[in-house]
């Protein structure tokens, strides 16, 4: 399957029920595919006008009580960044999948992995998957939506080029194997409902739209009961617990994978597609008797700090391996802190790594 | 003093407003009010929706679900919530700078769908809450803080544009006419499809006192009732009398289908 088509049928075994989006390659597969499948499974697409349109679109409807999200890529990201500071400030749960692009062509890159964490105005923590694969463009698409629910919050699909032009085998699992998660939901009656009041984990319960609760869903400093107030106390709680949902719940939400870690000298750090050619070079680097390994970020964001830590600590040196000019590099040189040297490992003419290319690094390293 | 039984439909702890005394925004609110009681409006089925601006705040005094506090994208906001419920009563406020200025082509396309909300356009002719630039509404010649020397640019006509969209109910009336613009909201409310009514009316604090050089709340009311005609006297005005009015008056009230999404296996819509 495609993986661009891998993202929608994601989407729908997680539930979405709302897609919303405009034209732009190469993210096109996913809004067409969700043109044909959202009538056949009830749910609503609609083609905006511009990004601008799609990303309040979806968060009116997720407010409404979708499950909702939209695809995108790089530059049509960047025009949504407005929706997704109101997403967060409101704390609306919605997915969105950026297929990575460079300067408006469809050049391979991973460019865009500081603008997914940064980009959008006011304070807030972010929440970025990078598939590898197909396989993963489905099931973290699952799981992307899965944890906008839990913690009432934007979530972004990393995807590139690579993997969403690609066809791949995938694997859909039964329906009843595959983890749902809704958001809470009020348990009192309105008159008792206080909206933004988190009893535990941070994350306030969300009624729909129109149940008689009367929420003021703004993007202004908003105390508990949801009134604008400009009192710096209030701006200040607001956003402690609003950055704080998701940074006291990093272990819930962070996952990597390892490989060949156990004993690895040299290992590269790397996320994405950007992880394949890096694991075929760690192969070819065993062969050769070097004790390389990779950490796989599969989350990007927050970033899976123990795990650069513990390979810093076991490591003579770590490789950041990355699609662009080296960005992420500089989280890995953050957390490594002079643990072990860190060698950034970076291509960015819109081609993805080689594996030779990566062993050569493997190799200069280990000399 | 005993307090207006209307009061009853406002968010708890949310007076005093913050309006400034004479403001046209508050009066609307005023208005809408009293259409609302009197087609028995169910305020926990409706979604206030306000951008930004100072007539954005119209809906936060609702004691109604409400989205509030971005510039332009109301409508964007009622798509997503109309299709995924289309029972909700939507009703959005919008000022002229979210309507004609940043959500133009939201407008537009809105309009073009028959998008089934009701959309009330506060037009105070200028951006009153970022302290009185120009609007693409503010009339020729008009001094304002970004146009010192006089407002060069044409006005836009906002029912004139959602008219030619597809919008199908549309009215315009000012805040001096307010018996009328009491029921425009009311056939609003109860039309199925995109509404749009239009107010013209009064900024003293920004507008009035730069364009018009008062902040009396009165004399800005006048000033906006002296250029103001109806349809019917509209047509018997030459261009030379017509240029620089204000045409109040229900413009067009029809039927087709609504928006129910981009890609639909249900062709028939709902009309």
């Amino acid at each position: 399957m495609l993986g661009n088509v891998a993202v929608v049928e994601g989407a729908l075994a997680a539930g979405c029920d709302f897609f919303a989006g405009y034209p732009i390659t190469p993210a096109n597969e996913i809004s067409e595919r969700m043109a044909l499948r959202m009538p056949e499974v009830g749910g609503k697409f609609l083609q905006g006008e511009d990004e601008l349109c799609s990303v309040y679109a979806v968060t009116g409807a997720a407010l409404a009580g979708a499950k909702a999200m939209t695809a995108t890529a790089s530059e049509g990201f960047n025009y949504m960044l407005e929706g997704v500071g109101y997403a967060v400030a409101a704390e609306i749960p919605c997915v969105f999948v950026d297929v990575q692009r460079c300067r408006g062509e469809n050049y391979a890159t991973q460019a865009d992995v500081m603008q997914l964490r940064w980009a959008a105005s006011g304070d807030h923590e972010m929440i970025v998957l990078a598939p590898w694969s197909v396989q993963e463009l489905f099931d973290h698409t699952v799981k992307a939506f899965n944890l906008a629910e839990r913690f009432r919050t934007p979530v972004i699909v990393m995807s590139e080029t690579t993997i969403a032009l690609m066809r791949e085998n995938l694997v859909i699992p039964e329906a009843s194997r595959i983890e749902i998660v809704g958001r809470a939901r009020p348990t009192v009656p309105p008159a008792e409902f206080v909206p933004f009041r988190a009893e535990k984990d941070g994350v306030p319960p969300l009624p729909r739209l129109g149940e008689g609760y009367a929420i003021l869903h703004s993007l202004n400093p908003h105390d508990e009961r949801g009134g604008i107030t400009w009192d710096p106390d209030v701006f200040e709680t607001m956003y402690e617990r609003i950055l704080g949902k998701i940074t006291a719940h990093r272990d819930e939400i962070v996952e990597t994978d390892g490989y060949f870690l156990d004993d690895a000298e040299i290992v590269l750090v790397a996320y994405g597609s950007e992880a394949r050619p890096a694991l075929d070079a760690i192969e070819a680097a065993r062969r050769k008797g070097i004790r390389a390994g990779l950490l796989r970020l599969i989350t990007v964001w927050p970033v899976p700090e123990k795990e650069i830590r513990a390979a810093a600590e076991r490591a003579s040196v770590l490789l950041a391996i990355e699609m662009n000019v080296g960005k992420y590099a500089g989280e890995v040189e953050r957390v490594a802190a002079g643990r072990c040297e860190v060698v950034r490992v970076t291509k960015n003419r819109g081609e993805i790594h080689t594996s030779n290319e990566i062993l050569a690094a493997i190799e200069e390293a280990a000399r | 003093m005993k307090p207006s039984p209307l009061t009853r439909y406002l968010r708890e702890g949310s007076l005093p407003h913050f309006f400034c005394p004479g403001c046209g925004a508050a009066q609307v609110l005023n208005y809408f009010l009293r259409a609302a009681d009197e087609v028995k409006l169910d305020f926990d089925r409706l979604v206030g929706i306000g951008g930004v601006g100072c007539t954005a705040r119209i809906p936060v005094y609702l004691k109604a679900d409400c989205l509030h506090g971005v510039h332009g994208r109301t409508l964007p906001w009622a798509t997503g919530i109309k299709l995924h419920n289309p029972d909700l009563k939507v009703v959005i406020f919008s000022g002229d700078g979210d309507a004609a200025a940043i959500g133009g082509n939201h407008l537009i396309q809105a309009a073009r769908r028959n998008l089934d909300v009701v959309m009330i356009v506060v037009n105070n002719l200028n951006y009153g809450m970022t302290g009185g630039q120009v609007a693409p509404t503010t009339p020729e010649g008009m001094n304002t803080m970004t146009t010192p020397y006089g407002n060069v640019e044409p006005r836009f006509d906002l029912c004139e544009l959602a008219i030619t969209a597809g919008a199908t109910f549309v009215s315009r009336w000012s805040t001096f006419r307010s018996r009328q613009g009491i029921r425009a909201i009311k056939k609003a409310l109860g039309h199925k499809g995109f509404s749009l009514v239009e107010f013209v009316a009064q900024c003293p604090t920004n507008f009035g006192r730069r364009a018009l050089g008062t902040g009396d709340p009165a004399k800005n009311v006048q000033w906006i009732e002296e250029r103001s005609v109806t349809i019917e006297q509209a047509k018997a005005l030459t261009p030379e009398e017509f240029a620089g009015r204000f045409v109040l008056g229900d413009f067009l009230e029809t039927q087709r289908a609504v928006f129910a999404g981009s890609s639909t296996l249900d062709r028939g819509g709902d009309a």
